[in-house]
C-alpha cells in the first residue's frame, strides 16, 4: 500500500502543477484577448494577405491568401535547406576525409577550416557573407560574365534557365529508368546468390540512365534550350538583367553561410565514423582476398555509415531549424513572412507563433521518426 | 622496367636526386613567391597558361625525384612519409603552399600594412586596407552598447567582481571544500544577481536606474550567456532525470518538454518570448525584456542539456545502481551522491558543445530588439558618418567570438582529461 502511494502521490503532483501553469496562462491569454476583442480562430488565414514577397516559387502576390503565403515561406524554407543539405554534405565529407589524410598539410587545413568555421556564430557569419562580401561584388553593368553566361553582380547571381518542352515526357523515361535498375539490381543479386555470377550492375545502371533520358530527345518530342541573362538598360543607371534565372544575394549568402558552418560539424561526423571502424576489419576483409574497393564498399562503409547517419541526420535537422536566421537578411522563409510581415498584419500572436513552430516541430519528429525507424533497421542484429 | 624507373633514386645515387629535386621545388616556390610578393612574373617569357601551371609541374617532378621509400637521412624521410607519400598527396601539398604564399601578402595588407587606426573620423581612412580607426570609436559601443559613459564604471566593476568571485574555489582549505558545490550551484548566482540587479541595473541606493534596452555589446553577450548556463543546466538535469524516471506522468511530461523545445529554431522560441508570451500574463503583470529572453533562452538550452546527461545516465553500467541501492540509498541520496558525479564527468564534452552553442546563439536577441554586440555592429554599420565599413566590424566580432569559443573548448578538452578516471 505505501509503496503504491509512494508512486502516485509524486505523478498527481506532477500532473496537477503542470495542469495549474497550463490553466493559468490559458485564463491569462482568454482574458487578454477579451480585452482587446480579439477572437481565436484560423479565420484569417483565407483572407487576403496584401503584401508582395520578393522571392517566391510559386505563383504569388498580395491578392492571394495568408494561407498561400504561409505556403511561400515554407516552401522557401524547405529551398535553403535543400541546397544547405547538398553543399554541407560535398563539403562536409570532403574535409572529414581529409581530416584523415596522411599528408600533413591538408589534414591541417581541414582541420584549421574545423575549428575556425565553427567557432564563429552562424548568424555572424551570414552578416559577413551578406553585408560585406557580396555587397563588394560589381554592379550588373561592369560585370564580366563567367564562361560567357553566369553573372556573379550585387544584385545576385544571373544563371541561364531551362527552357523544357514535353518536360513530362523526360521526368517519366527518369522513373522508368530508375525503376528498371531496381529490378536489374535485385535480379543480379538473386543471380549472385542462387549461381554465384555477377552481373555489372553499375556500368547497366549508368547506361539505363543516359540512354533512355536520351531517347526522349530523338523520339519522344523533348527539347532543351537555354535562356541565357542579358544585361538590358532600364534608364541611364538602372540595369536589369532580362532572361536567365536570377537567384538573390539573400539565398547566396544564407545557403553560403549555413553550407560552410554545418559541414564542420558533418566533417567530424564522417571523422568519428570512419575512425570507429577497427583496423582489424579492414585486414580481415584483406585475408579473405577482397580487393581494396570491395573492401571499402562492402565493410568499411556499411559498418562507417551506421555511425556517421545518425549524428548526420541531426546536423540537417540543425541546418533546417537554423535556415530560420532568414529573418535576419531578409530572405523571405516561413518566419519572416509568417511570423514577421503576417504577424505584424493581422496582430495574431498566438495563432501565427504557435503554426510556425508546429511547421518547425513536424518536421523535426517525422525525421526523428524516421531516424529511429533507420536506426532499428540497420542496427547490428544479434542473434 | 628500368625505363620506367630512370627517375627514381635509389640510396646509390641519391644525392643527385636529391639536389635536383629540391632545387625545382625551390624554383617552382620562388617563382610562386615572386608572384605574390613583387607581382613580377619570372616565367614572363612563356604563354600565358604555360607560365601558370609551370610551378605545379615543376613542383610535382621535383617531389617525384626525391621520393623513396628508406634513405637514411632523417628530415627527407620525414617529409616523404608525411607530406610525399605519392603524386597526388605531392600536387595536393603543392597546392597548399602556394595558396598560402599567395593569400599571405592580401592578407597582410589589409589587416595591418594598409591598414588605418589613426584619427578620428571617416577621413582618416585613406588607405586600401581596413579601417581599424572605425573599430577604435565604436569600441566603447561595441563593448558597452547604449549604457551610459559616465556609468560604465558600474558594469565593469561588476564583471571584475564577478570574476574575482569565480576563482574562489581555487584557493580553499580542505575544511570548505564540501561547500564548493553549494556556492557555485547556489550562492554564487545569487550574488551575480544582486551585482547586476543592483549595481548595472540600479535604480536603488542612490544609483541612476539604467533600462535594459539600453544594455549592450560584449557586456551583454556575457550577461545573457552567464545566465543563461546558469539556469539552463539545473532546469536540464531535472528534465534528464524526469525522462528517465519509472513514473510515466512524469517522463511523458518531460518527454514531450525536451522534444517540444528541441524540435523548435531558437528564433520562433524569441519571438514567442516577445510577442506571444505578455498575452499569456496577467494584465498588470509585466516582465522585462531581458529577463523573459533569459527564460526563453535558458529553457530552450535546457532541452539540449537534459538529451547530453541523459547520454551520460544510460552510459553508466547497471550495477552502479544496484550498488547504490544495496548499501540503502535513497533515489535523492543514490543520484546525487553515486550516479550524477559519474554520469556529469562522462559528458563534459557535450556539455560544454552545448554551452558554445548557447553563446554562438546569442546574438539572436536582436529579434526582440536587444542589441548585444552583433545587434551593435548592425547598428553602427547605418550609421551616416561611418558607412561602408562592415566588413572591418564582422571582423573584429569574428575574432572576439572565436577566441571566446576556442578558449571554451580547449577548457572543457581539459577538464575532460582531469576528471578521466579508467575503471
Amino acid at each position: 500500500m505505501n509503496f503504491k502511494l509512494n508512486k502516485i502521490i509524486p505523478q498527481l503532483a506532477t500532473l496537477l502543477a503542470v495542469i495549474l501553469v497550463f490553466g493559468f496562462l490559458t485564463y491569462n491569454a482568454q482574458v487578454n484577448m477579451d480585452n482587446r476583442g480579439i477572437e481565436f480562430g484560423f479565420g484569417f488565414l483565407s483572407q487576403e494577405s496584401s503584401f508582395d514577397v520578393q522571392f517566391s516559387l510559386i505563383d504569388y502576390d498580395g491578392s492571394h491568401s495568408y494561407a498561400r503565403a504561409y505556403l511561400v515561406g515554407l516552401l522557401n524554407t524547405l529551398l535553403v535547406a535543400f541546397i544547405g543539405i547538398i553543399l554541407s554534405t560535398i563539403l562536409g565529407v570532403i574535409v572529414g576525409i581529409a581530416r584523415l589524410s596522411p599528408n600533413y598539410l591538408i589534414e591541417r587545413t581541414a582541420a584549421f577550416y574545423v575549428e575556425f568555421f565553427r567557432n564563429i556564430p552562424l548568424l555572424l557569419q551570414i552578416f559577413f557573407w551578406y553585408f560585406a562580401a557580396l555587397r563588394a561584388l560589381p554592379l550588373p553593368q561592369d560585370t564580366e560574365p563567367m564562361f560567357g553566361v553566369f553573372f556573379l553582380t550585387i544584385k545576385g547571381l544571373f544563371v541561364p534557365r531551362f527552357v523544357w518542352e514535353n518536360l513530362d515526357i523526360f521526368f517519366y523515361s527518369i522513373i522508368a529508368a530508375i525503376i528498371s535498375i531496381v529490378v536489374i539490381k535485385n535480379y543480379a543479386r538473386k543471380l549472385q546468390e542462387s549461381q554465384g555470377k555477377q552481373v555489372p550492375v553499375f556500368s547497366i545502371s549508368v547506361g539505363l540512365f543516359i540512354i533512355l533520358p536520351l531517347l526522349t530527345f530523338l523520339i519522344g518530342g523533348v527539347s532543351l534550350n537555354f535562356s541565357i541573362p542579358e544585361l538590358e538598360q532600364m534608364s541611364t543607371t538602372s540595369f536589369k538583367y532580362k532572361g536567365g534565372l536570377g537567384i538573390p544575394p539573400e539565398l547566396i549568402a544564407l545557403t553560403l553561410a549555413l553550407g560552410l558552418y554545418t559541414a564542420t560539424f558533418i566533417a567530424e561526423c564522417v571523422r568519428a565514423g570512419i575512425q570507429g571502424i577497427s583496423k582489424g576489419q579492414k585486414e580481415a576483409a584483406a585475408s579473405i582476398g577482397l580487393t581494396p574497393r570491395q573492401i571499402l564498399k562492402l565493410v568499411v562503409m556499411p559498418q562507417a555509415l551506421r555511425i556517421i547517419i545518425p549524428p548526420t541526420t541531426n546536423q540537417y535537422l540543425n541546418l533546417t531549424k537554423n535556415s530560420s536566421l532568414a529573418a535576419a537578411i531578409a530572405y523571405p522563409d516561413l518566419v519572416l513572412i509568417f511570423a514577421g510581415t503576417a504577424l505584424m498584419q493581422t496582430g495574431r500572436a498566438i495563432e501565427i507563433v504557435s503554426i510556425t513552430m508546429l511547421t518547425y516541430l513536424s518536421i523535426s519528429l517525422s525525421i526523428s521518426v524516421l531516424m529511429n525507424w533507420y536506426n532499428k533497421k540497420i542496427a547490428i542484429k544479434e542473434k | 622496367m628500368n625505363k620506367l624507373n630512370f627517375l627514381k633514386p635509389d640510396i646509390d645515387n641519391l644525392n643527385t636526386y636529391l639536389y635536383s629535386g629540391i632545387f625545382l621545388i625551390f624554383i617552382a616556390i620562388l617563382d610562386v613567391s615572386f608572384n605574390s610578393f613583387l607581382k613580377t612574373n619570372i616565367t614572363n617569357f612563356l604563354p600565358n597558361s604555360i607560365s601558370f601551371i609551370l610551378p605545379l609541374i615543376l613542383g610535382a617532378i621535383g617531389f617525384h625525384l626525391i621520393r623513396i621509400e628508406f634513405s637514411g637521412i632523417k628530415n627527407l624521410d620525414l617529409l616523404n612519409k608525411n607530406i610525399n607519400t605519392n603524386t597526388f598527396n605531392a600536387v595536393l601539398t603543392l597546392l597548399i603552399i602556394f595558396a598560402i604564399i599567395k593569400s599571405i601578402p592580401p592578407f597582410l595588407s589589409w589587416f595591418f600594412i594598409d591598414a588605418t587606426i589613426s584619427g578620428d573620423t571617416k577621413e582618416a581612412c585613406t588607405g586600401t586596407g581596413a579601417c581599424w580607426t572605425y573599430i577604435k570609436i565604436w569600441l566603447n559601443r561595441f563593448i558597452y552598447g547604449m549604457y551610459p559613459n559616465e556609468l560604465q564604471w558600474r558594469i565593469n566593476i561588476s564583471f571584475i567582481a564577478l570574476i574575482g568571485l569565480a576563482f574562489i574555489g581555487l584557493l580553499p582549505s580542505e575544511k570548505v571544500k564540501k561547500f564548493l558545490t553549494l556556492y557555485y550551484v547556489v550562492i554564487y548566482p545569487i550574488i551575480a544577481f544582486i551585482l547586476i540587479y543592483y549595481l548595472i541595473s540600479g535604480g536603488s541606493l542612490g544609483l541612476e536606474w539604467v533600462e535594459t534596452g539600453a544594455w549592450g555589446g560584449l557586456s551583454l553577450t556575457f550577461i545573457v550567456s552567464f545566465f543563461c548556463l546558469i539556469f539552463c543546466f539545473p532546469i536540464g538535469m531535472f528534465l534528464a532525470l524526469g525522462r528517465r524516471s519509472d513514473l510515466p506522468t512524469v517522463r511523458y511530461i518531460s518527454i514531450g518538454f525536451i522534444e517540444f523545445w528541441r524540435g523548435v529554431p531558437l528564433i520562433t522560441v524569441l519571438f514567442m518570448s516577445s510577442v506571444m508570451f505578455p498575452m499569456f500574463l496577467p494584465e498588470d503583470f509585466f516582465m522585462d525584456k531581458l529577463v523573459r529572453v533569459i527564460i526563453a533562452i535558458s529553457l530552450f538550452e535546457a532541452a539540449y542539456v537534459a538529451e547530453v546527461i541523459r547520454g551520460g545516465l544510460q552510459a553508466l553500467p547497471r550495477g552502479q545502481y544496484d550498488a547504490a541501492k544495496s548499501l540503502g540509498m535513497g533515489y535523492w541520496k543514490m543520484y546525487i551522491f553515486v550516479i550524477l558525479p559519474q554520469a556529469l564527468k562522462l559528458v563534459i564534452p557535450g556539455i560544454a558543445n552545448t554551452f558554445l552553442a548557447l553563446v554562438k546563439d546569442t546574438p539572436l536577441i536582436f529579434v526582440v530588439g536587444l542589441l548585444e554586440i552583433v545587434g551593435m555592429l548592425n547598428l553602427a554599420k547605418t550609421n551616416p558618418k561611418w558607412l561602408g565599413y562592415a566588413m572591418e566590424g564582422y571582423v573584429f566580432a569574428a575574432i572576439i567570438f572565436w577566441i571566446i569559443c576556442y578558449a571554451m573548448s580547449k577548457y572543457s578538452y581539459n577538464l575532460e582529461i582531469k576528471y578521466k578516471t579508467d575503471r
